[in-house]
């Protein structure tokens, strides 16, 4: 890796320069805070001629991902961004982008759903499409919105897969936060992405295909098994691809990432960029002698349930952190964490900790309350805490 | 030479108009004959159609999986949004193209249908945007003035004094009491469009509007009074006999608006009463048995007749004054 090039970017700029780079056919968005800027930097690279992209500046989130169906549809590597609302109007469309198996990939700046309104971050609208049968990729800095920008490209479209990938990142926090990117050159990643190869394309008139049609009682459940199944292939084509990255970018990606976990007895499972401060954390209890460890949620679906049981496995405690909440049930992660532990031989404890809800602070106290907590051995698996709420 | 119905049938009497025999719509219904008019129009033009359809009786009965009675490229995506997704379909050929992907002697047709719901109601916003982008698309709605797929429930496009299940006739209410959205001007509000009205009842006029629709450059949208027999009550033979008369009623003046300059295609010389087109239909048999059944259809006497005299005057008005 001679003649790195840094760039100092947000992590909206680096979606939309990875989309620069990819250069797909297609981009069809709407604004909406703060996804706002990806569309922006990606509406001046098409006004400057720097790609050769077509892009619909469409009417509502709905259309664009309508519009974004269509291009696939019609053979086209299409791509779009969006944020909260913005994912919830399109919403409907996104289960049809899944289940006609369209690679579409779409950056999605996680924020707070409506109401009240709220433009900061949480994972609440990630977390409202995550049953929807798209891939869903988590970000813990700008560095990996760019690099799982363009690692997303080659899942949606390995032909095993064929599914929609969204690539979450934090809203302002990432979305707004000025770091160093290590960027590829330009024939880099276009070589890594290489040309979309369509699969019954609606623009081969020669062979007319029938995309979306009625699909009563007699054939959509296999219909489904066929998505189930292409979304367990998503998990095995995951690393192969990651590793094809690591290859041009010495960067290695994989479902989930371990740090400091070899001996660590109290671990802490997070997704986004709360992994960052953490990380600190555990630094600092790790000097202190403290066994503690973090495992970071790359990819939520497919859900990696095989590493969360291999690392998580007869740790003595295990405290879950969500920004996003199951009304009634609970939180999101959480629940699958403590569902795949089930399963492991030396159950440990589970402790579950919501935080961050519309945009408040993680902060390092609030982590090491939570480690404190899990090292006190004080955590009981049926209860919901929080972290930074005024109660 | 103009396209006639003779030339058609002659070039298609051994060649497929893309939409095959035994779909399931209703024997009478006016979608499918609207569907092939349109498509057959393209194909004689050597267009390639590709097709966008809109949830809707139509999409349904055409599609069951795993069968299809498409033999052109065809797309459902949901109800609402089928001009958007048209629209992504028609920027994904301008960019393929552009990148030299796909053959450059291909002419291909956009085609974007909806019933009047997904036109009218839930689906025109997605239809504005697309219009105000200026697609290259032909947008058809087939208007049989109500939700048809899901059973005879109102749409913002049927008329007063019809019976629906969510608009019915009642001991209080005489059925709806709006008026149809006029949904050709609000196409024809959007600039640099072609819009226009016609019926299987006058094939020539429509096979005119679908050729001159389809070289139009920019979005093109025809809206065809299509008949449902099952909730226009009515027979099954007569549905192409009902759009004439609705012809000469004036309920369903034809013209077409291109760029601003409204030209109307057809001028009976003498009307028939609306009355006519009211009492040929059992939706509004119930209306008919009202008290003040004479009152509402004089109202939409004289709604019929102001429109008609307003669509001469803006002939008269716009005559060589596009809008660009």
């Amino acid at each position: 890796m001679t003649g790195k090039k840094i760039l100092a970017i947000t992590g909206a700029e680096a979606a939309a320069y990875a989309m620069k780079q990819i250069e797909p056919d297609v981009v069809a968005a709407y604004p909406i805070t703060p996804q706002t800027p990806i569309v922006e930097y990606f509406a001046k690279y098409v006004a400057d001629g720097e790609v050769r992209t077509e892009m619909i500046p469409v009417e509502s989130e709905h259309s664009a991902m309508s519009a974004v169906v269509g291009a696939a549809a019609a053979g086209a590597r299409a791509m779009t961004a969006t944020s909260a609302q913005g994912l919830a109007l399109m919403l409907e469309i996104v289960y049809i982008a899944s289940s006609l198996r369209l690679p579409i990939v779409m950056g999605v700046v996680n924020r707070a759903l409506s109401a009240p309104i709220n433009i900061h971050c949480d994972h609440s609208d990630a977390m409202m499409a995550r049953d929807s049968g798209w891939i869903q990729l988590f970000c813990e800095d700008v560095q990996e919105v760019y690099d799982l920008t363009i690692l997303a490209v080659r899942l949606a479209e390995h032909e095993d897969v064929r599914l929609p990938v969204m690539v979450n990142q934090d809203g302002f926090i990432l979305s707004h936060g000025v770091e160093p990117v290590e960027v590829l050159p330009d024939e880099v990643v276009k070589k890594f992405v290489g040309e979309l190869k369509p699969i019954y394309p609606l623009l081969d008139t020669d062979h007319p295909v029938t995309y979306g049609p009625l699909d009563l009682y007699d054939y959509y459940f296999e219909h489904k098994r066929q998505q189930i199944e292409a979304m367990k292939n998503a998990y095995r084509v995951f690393p192969l691809i990651a590793e094809e990255f690591y290859k041009i970018s010495g960067r290695k990606y994989n479902y989930v990432e371990p740090y400091r976990m070899e001996d660590a007895e109290y671990v802490m499972v997070a997704l986004g960029s709360s992994n960052g401060t953490i990380k600190d954390v555990v630094d600092e209890l790790r000097e202190k002698g403290k066994k503690v460890g973090l495992l970071k949620i790359w990819m939520f679906r497919p859900f990696p349930k095989a590493e969360i049981q291999r690392y998580l496995t007869a740790r003595k405690a295990i405290v879950v952190l969500d920004r996003a909440v199951s009304f009634g049930a609970e939180a999101p992660l959480y629940e699958a964490v403590k569902s795949a532990l089930y399963e492991v031989a030396a159950r440990p404890l589970v402790g579950s900790f919501v935080y961050g809800l519309g945009g408040r602070d993680l902060k390092p106290e609030h982590v090491r309350y939570a480690f404190e907590r899990a090292m006190a051995l004080d955590l009981v698996a049926d209860k919901e805490e929080y972290l930074g709420l005024r109660e | 030479m103009p396209l006639t119905m003779k030339k058609l049938a002659e070039i298609f009497t051994n060649r497929e108009t893309g939409l095959t025999q035994g779909h399931r719509m209703c024997p009478g219904c006016g979608a499918p004959m609207t569907v092939k008019i349109v498509l057959m129009v393209a194909k004689a033009l050597g267009y390639e159609p590709v097709i966008g359809f809109a949830t809707g009786c139509m999409e349904v009965s055409s599609t069951i999986f795993p069968y299809t009675s498409w033999s052109v490229p065809y797309i459902h995506n949901a109800f609402e949004n089928v001009a958007a997704t048209i629209s992504g379909v028609e920027i994904a050929y301008r960019a393929l193209k552009k990148a030299g992907k796909i053959p450059s002697d291909k002419k291909y047709a956009f085609i974007a249908f909806g019933g009047d719901g997904g036109t009218y109601d839930i689906g025109l916003q997605s239809l504005s945007g697309a219009l105000e982008r200026g697609h290259k698309m032909l947008y058809v709605l087939y208007d049989n003035e109500g939700y048809m797929n899901t059973g005879n429930q109102r749409s913002g496009s049927t008329p007063p004094g019809a019976d629906t299940t969510t608009a019915p006739v009642g001991k209080l209410l005489p059925g709806k009491i709006q008026l149809k959205k006029n949904i050709v001007e609000i196409v024809a509000g959007h600039e640099n469009v072609y819009a226009a009205t016609v019926t299987t009842g006058e094939p020539m006029d429509f096979i005119n509007k679908v050729e001159k629709a389809l070289q139009f450059d920019g979005p093109a949208f025809i809206a065809a009074l299509s008949p449902c027999v099952r909730y226009w009550r009515m027979d099954e033979s007569k549905s192409v006999d009902i759009t004439k008369l609705a012809v000469q009623t004036k309920y369903w003046p034809l013209y077409e608006v291109e760029r601003g300059v409204y030209r109307v295609t057809r001028k009976p010389t003498s009307f028939k009463p609306i009355a006519e087109f009211v009492k040929a239909q059992g939706r509004f048999r119930l209306l008919l048995q009202r008290p003040d059944a004479e009152q509402i259809i004089n109202e939409l006497q004289q709604y019929v007749d102001r429109r008609w005299e307003r669509l001469l005057a803006l002939e008269e008005a716009t005559k060589d004054k596009p809008i660009r």
